[in-house]
């Protein structure tokens, strides 16, 4: 199932006040979109339609085509579904395990030939990954629901990464909780996905090929990047590049003095 | 008229999901109406109300809800027949995790929140393990991957029943769920019709309204904790 993606189709339904929504837009295995609107504005709605595959059976009344058809029943509803990992905006676990036994659980309904040997290699792999991205490392017999938010984050990304080998991910507001959201993003963006991202970071929409913009509940407008954005977006990665800098000088309780900090 | 009983711990979503469910028989033509079992007290009747669907409300108050449950329900059904409903949900709040007031040939949902804890599925019993459809609620509050370990967790218990996710804020998943309830056999009579699994036995000095603790009062069917090394009294 995973390699057969060759499109995703939204078409439009109704924004919240009833307004026909125009849109037909296709996407295909590479594809790195943004989507953008201000709070409120359906962002996460759009990502649930997609990853629920809806089928005007939703608030919005969209419908999503996989290779230009609707899915089949068992696709939508399939038990171990791989076709789309979805990264929400949920900041905290619930559950009541710890770091390790969560990975072990979610690899053993994931995957129907899972082997216990791999198990150690692979809790190292999305621990390992998680704290590439937190600063405070997490520990394999550390209960979830005793992350910080930032780490809680980290570990969802890297479990999202490594778990969830899905050829349609959906990323809601990667930037919140303070973890490197360029990195973040390299590691759940590899190539040849359909990637969709909610985000008010100008960088990390500046970083998608097009952006989907949202306004009261509907798609108003889809843009694709032109050069001029590409020009600022360099320049926005050096300031950023400054930013985060001062920001790990400060977490590390280091003092910014010296010449090494004037930001230009 | 079909026979839909609906049970679930208190709080996981029953009431939220079965005004979603309603509104999309309502889309089909079907006439729904509901009988909510509860323990001490319930507004729940005033939701289904202010909807328009026809409902009794049944509080066990000193009763154990189950056997005030399979006490009623047959009058209930002539109830919603009397109505000519095309749909009965009976929903059930306020259970034991010992007991299932599920019934042989009426198809039975057990309600159960994403937010329940890992391990809730494997302590619930017959209402998770002899249910015909699982809806697990509230899914917009975690994760996709803690949404998978606990259907997952879920199915471990109970691999012959649908599993499915609805969210009753929204009502995403209504549509699925409705279409499996409508394909409920339809039934003429509950007389005579078994329940899936036995009642929890109460008959002791307590069901009858003993407020004193201490093996004097206790009489009737009564059961001890073991404790290692410690003598225990005799019940009288």
């Amino acid at each position: 199932m995973t390699d057969s993606i060759q499109s995703i189709t939204i078409l439009g339904g109704r924004s919240k006040s009833g307004q026909p929504e125009d849109v037909n837009l296709r996407l295909v295995p590479g594809d790195l979109v943004a989507v953008v609107g201000p709070t409120g504005s359906g962002k996460s709605r759009l990502l649930a339609d997609i990853e629920y595959i809806a089928q005007r059976d939703t608030p919005s009344g969209r419908c999503i085509l996989i290779n230009d058809q609707p899915p089949a029943s068992e696709l939508r509803f399939a038990w171990g579904r791989k076709l789309i990992a979805q990264l929400s905006q949920n900041m905290n676990f619930v559950m009541d395990a710890t770091v390790a036994e969560f990975i072990s659980m979610h690899a053993e309904c994931r995957d129907n030939s899972f082997e216990e040997a791999g198990l150690e290699k692979l809790i190292g792999s999305v621990v390992s990954q998680a704290n590439r991205l937190t600063g405070e490392p997490i520990h394999p017999d550390t209960p979830l629901t005793a992350l910080s938010g930032g780490q809680s984050r980290a570990l969802m990304i890297a479990d999202t990464a490594v778990l969830s080998d899905s050829p349609i991910v959906l990323i809601d507001e990667i930037e919140n909780a303070g973890i490197d959201r360029r990195q973040a993003l390299d590691v759940l963006v590899q190539n040849q996905k359909i990637v969709l991202m909610a985000t008010h970071d100008p960088i990390l929409a500046l970083l998608a090929h097009s952006r989907i913009v949202l306004k009261s509940g509907g798609i108003a407008d889809v843009l694709r990047s032109d050069e001029g954005e590409s020009e600022l977006l360099e320049e926005l990665q050096k300031a950023d590049a400054a930013i985060m800098a001062v920001r790990e000088k400060l977490r590390r309780g280091e003092r910014l003095e010296g010449p090494g900090f004037k930001i230009s | 008229m079909k026979l839909i009983t609906v049970a679930g711990p208190p709080s996981s979503g029953k009431t939220s999901m079965l005004l979603r469910v309603i509104d999309w028989f309502k889309e089909q033509g079907l006439k729904a109406g509901v009988v909510k079992f509860d323990c001490v007290a319930s507004k729940d009747d005033e939701r289904y109300r202010a909807k328009g669907v026809p409902v009794l409300l049944g509080l066990a108050g000193n009763l154990c809800p189950d056997h005030y449950f399979v006490t009623n329900i047959e009058a209930c059904a002539r109830w919603g027949q009397s109505l000519e409903l095309d749909i009965l949900i009976s929903e059930s709040a306020g259970l034991c995790n010992r007991c299932s007031p599920f019934i042989r040939q009426a198809l039975a949902v057990c309600v159960i929140d994403n937010l329940s804890g890992a391990n809730t599925p494997t302590k619930m019993g017959p209402l998770l393990k002899q249910a015909d459809i699982v809806a697990i609620t509230k899914g917009d509050i975690v994760s996709q991957a803690e949404r998978e370990v606990f259907q997952y967790q879920v199915r471990k218990v109970n691999a012959r029943a649908e599993v499915l996710q609805i969210n009753g804020l929204t009502g995403q998943g209504k549509e699925r769920l409705g279409a499996l309830l409508t394909q409920a056999q339809d039934i003429d009579t509950l007389d005579g019709r078994k329940l899936r699994f036995s009642m929890p036995a109460a008959v002791c000095s307590y069901c009858l309204g003993e407020t004193k603790i201490g093996s004097d009062y206790q009489m009737g069917n009564v059961k001890s904790i073991a404790i290692p090394d410690v003598p225990r009294p005799e019940v009288s």
